[in-house]
């Protein structure tokens, strides 16, 4: 048996009584600055369970949803992970928008042998960490392939030549770091400079008066929503326009507000947007959510839209992978019709990401609401 | 470039010089100072949000409304942080302010909101200086920050009600026997001094974003600047600010940012370690 139906097998090894609900433990930012983004992983995933229950949940057993805040940071991720493993005893632990938080319960869930699935944080070693026996899976981008995106997206779209790298100061930063240069590398290419800053800086002008100076004729940004804010307001005040390149980090809060009229210019990643016209499992989750959730009345309250369609598709694979398990015949996940894409055989046991760089809708902030780009002025 | 990270250098200097002018107020009148400083420049800019975006007074008026809860606030750390410990000649304050300042940010964090909010952007609109773009708004920063110094200065050197704030620090018992109402006194330097980073937090609002916790590297940078400064002189303190602000900037502008806080911090050591009094301050005399 794989690896990874080994570890979905685990699910079914489950002791307990079949009155007693199948725990789904999240671990994932509930305040600060990504707790929009946190209830969009929150909505997904309850979304689905709603679903699944009521199509009988699992063997009878009902799921339940079980959330704790990491705060964005990586030891209260780690306090968070210990309680809902051991104490709680969460049957699978789904993660949050953190990198680093990410990574810091990577460990743990291998070393427990409970699986981790991460239905945001894009950080390539989450999946790729290195285990003998790994448990950590994940249906959202990878750094990796993101970054070849986002050049291959500058390059075609802005015809840029010479770009540089605007990056936060931490794991998710430096990920890309390692990812945006071995993209540039394989095309012969350099960046024009790598910069950093952090988290809370309220002034990223040296950084970005550093990638002027170097010839940029666009920048590739990497941040959360606060930190990807600093750096356009930083260009604004500087007064320089170039092309702003982004991984999906000004996804996960009130962007525009934040970073001001310039926001609609930062062009950046998603994997999914309930804007356009819907497969059928679109319509069906988008007239659930707005059942669920009276604050929903248009896609484009369906924010950040990227939580909510990884974490329904991550909820729904799981279930397929538990139900796969109970059979006790060692089968495969196989097709299953997603929100983001049909599903084939999604994890092998080289590969634990199910989200390619096929599966990404590029897109921006217009009055507050994430479209793909060009769909409105 | 050098014009640039100047510019930036001197915005965010004068707003750890404000900061750090707080530090002065209250040490200059009673040594003691709120090590939560940072958490009252939070205060400044969530109150001038509130009062401006959610119950939608004008501008001025809510930076009035914001500018005036700030300086009760100092009352309050004065009196229940400082005064109840300072006059049984304990040192607890030192962790009753960090500890009210702690109160005060989850306060706001379960009241204004878990998420940052944008503040509305005033003096938009730029200029041309050497070359480069500048804003209204980088400009209106340094020259408040340095008005207020020149103002505090003024006052302390020409003023009577100047001239009892600083006479309490020397010799409580004689300010005493003067007349001067040294609790008042000191209470109205913990006013001042919230009122200041209230100030502050109003003035770097529209360049960052308001939220809890805006304020906690802000204070910290802004002791280490009071120190730096020599925490005696308001002219000292505020030009320590710029210094540190400049040096930031330069340093990430010519090195990377990489370096910003190893080499900031670094000459922060390096300065006081030739000079224990700090830039710009004075050894205390002991009269024997």
């Amino acid at each position: 048996m794989s690896r990874v139906l080994l570890a979905f097998a685990l699910f079914v090894s489950l002791s307990a009584s079949a009155q007693e609900s199948v725990k789904i433990g999240l671990i994932t930012a509930l305040s600060g600055q990504s707790a929009r983004a946190g209830e969009a992983i929150t909505r997904g995933l309850q979304v689905a369970i709603d679903e699944l229950n009521a199509k009988g949940g699992l063997l009878g057993r009902k799921f339940e949803l079980v959330r704790r805040d990491d705060e964005a940071t990586p030891a209260k991720g780690v306090i968070a992970a210990r309680e809902l493993l051991f104490r709680e005893k969460v049957t699978v632990l789904f993660g949050g928008l953190d990198t680093p938080v990410s990574i810091a319960i990577v460990p743990i869930v291998n070393e427990a042998k409970i699986p981790f699935m991460g239905p945001w944080a894009a950080g390539t070693p989450i999946t790729k960490n290195g285990a003998k026996d790994n448990y950590v899976f994940r249906v959202s981008a990878v750094d990796e392939i993101v970054d070849k995106a986002m050049l291959q997206y500058a390059q075609r779209t802005f015809n840029a030549k010479n770009c540089g790298m605007i990056l936060v100061n931490n794991p998710w930063g430096e990920s890309n770091e390692k990812g945006l240069t071995a993209a540039l590398s394989a095309k012969g290419l350099k960046a024009a400079g790598i910069e950093k800053f952090e988290g809370n800086d309220v002034d990223v002008v040296p950084q970005l008066t550093r990638l002027k100076a170097a010839g940029a004729d666009c920048l590739f940004l990497v941040g959360n929503v606060g930190p990807s804010a600093q750096v356009v307001k930083s260009l604004d005040r500087m007064g320089w326009k170039p092309p702003v390149v982004s991984h999906w980090g000004p996804a996960g809060g009130r962007f525009t507000e934040l970073a001001g009229p310039s926001a609609k210019d930062v062009h950046f990643i998603q994997t999914y947007s309930f804007f356009g016209k819907q497969s059928p499992v679109g319509t069906k989750v988008m007239k659930a959510l707005m059942a669920k959730y009276p604050d929903i009345k248009s896609p484009g309250d369906i924010t950040p839209a990227v939580g909510v369609a990884n974490a329904y598709d991550a909820m729904m694979l799981t279930a397929l992978a538990i139900q796969a398990a109970g059979k006790l015949d060692g089968t495969a996940i196989g097709k299953h019709e997603g929100l983001i894409k049909s599903y084939n055989k999604p994890f092998t046991p080289e590969v634990h990401d199910a989200v390619n760089e096929n599966d990404y809708v590029w897109t921006q902030f217009i009055d507050n609401q994430i479209v793909p780009v060009g769909m409105k002025k | 470039m050098l014009a640039s990270a100047i510019l930036t250098g001197l915005g965010l200097g004068s707003m750890y010089g404000l900061l750090a002018l707080g530090f002065y107020v209250t040490y200059s009148v009673s040594s003691t100072v709120n090590f939560a400083q940072g958490s009252s420049m939070m205060l400044g800019a969530v109150f001038a949000y509130a009062f401006s975006v959610r119950f939608g007074l004008p501008l001025a008026a809510a930076v009035a409304v914001a500018l005036a809860l700030c300086a009760l606030y100092g009352l309050l750390v004065g009196a229940i942080a400082v005064r109840p410990f300072a006059r049984r000649g304990s040192n607890a304050w030192l962790m009753a302010t960090v500890a009210l300042g702690i109160v005060a940010d989850n306060v706001v964090l379960f009241t204004f909101g878990k998420e940052p909010r944008g503040f509305p952007m005033v003096f938009s609109g730029s200029l041309q200086i050497a070359g480069i773009n500048v804003s209204y708004l980088q400009l209106a920063i340094p020259a408040v920050g340095l008005s207020l110094a020149a103002a505090l200065h003024v006052f302390s050197r020409r003023f009577i009600q100047g001239k009892a704030l600083l006479a309490v620090v020397q010799n409580p018992d004689a300010a005493r026997l003067m007349g001067i109402n040294v609790p008042r006194v000191v209470a109205a330097s913990y006013a001042a001094s919230t009122l200041l980073a209230g100030v502050a937090g109003i003035m770097i609002a529209p360049l960052s974003n308001v939220h809890s916790d805006m304020g906690t590297l802000f204070g910290l940078k802004a002791f280490a600047v009071a120190i730096l400064g020599g925490i005696t002189s308001a002219w000292g303190v505020m030009l320590a600010g710029l210094i540190f602000g400049v040096a930031e900037a330069l340093i990430t502008a010519f090195l990377g940012s990489a370096y910003t806080q190893i080499l900031s911090f670094t000459l922060v050591i390096v300065a006081l370690a030739i000079m224990p009094d700090g830039l710009f301050g004075r050894a205390a005399v002991k009269k024997v």
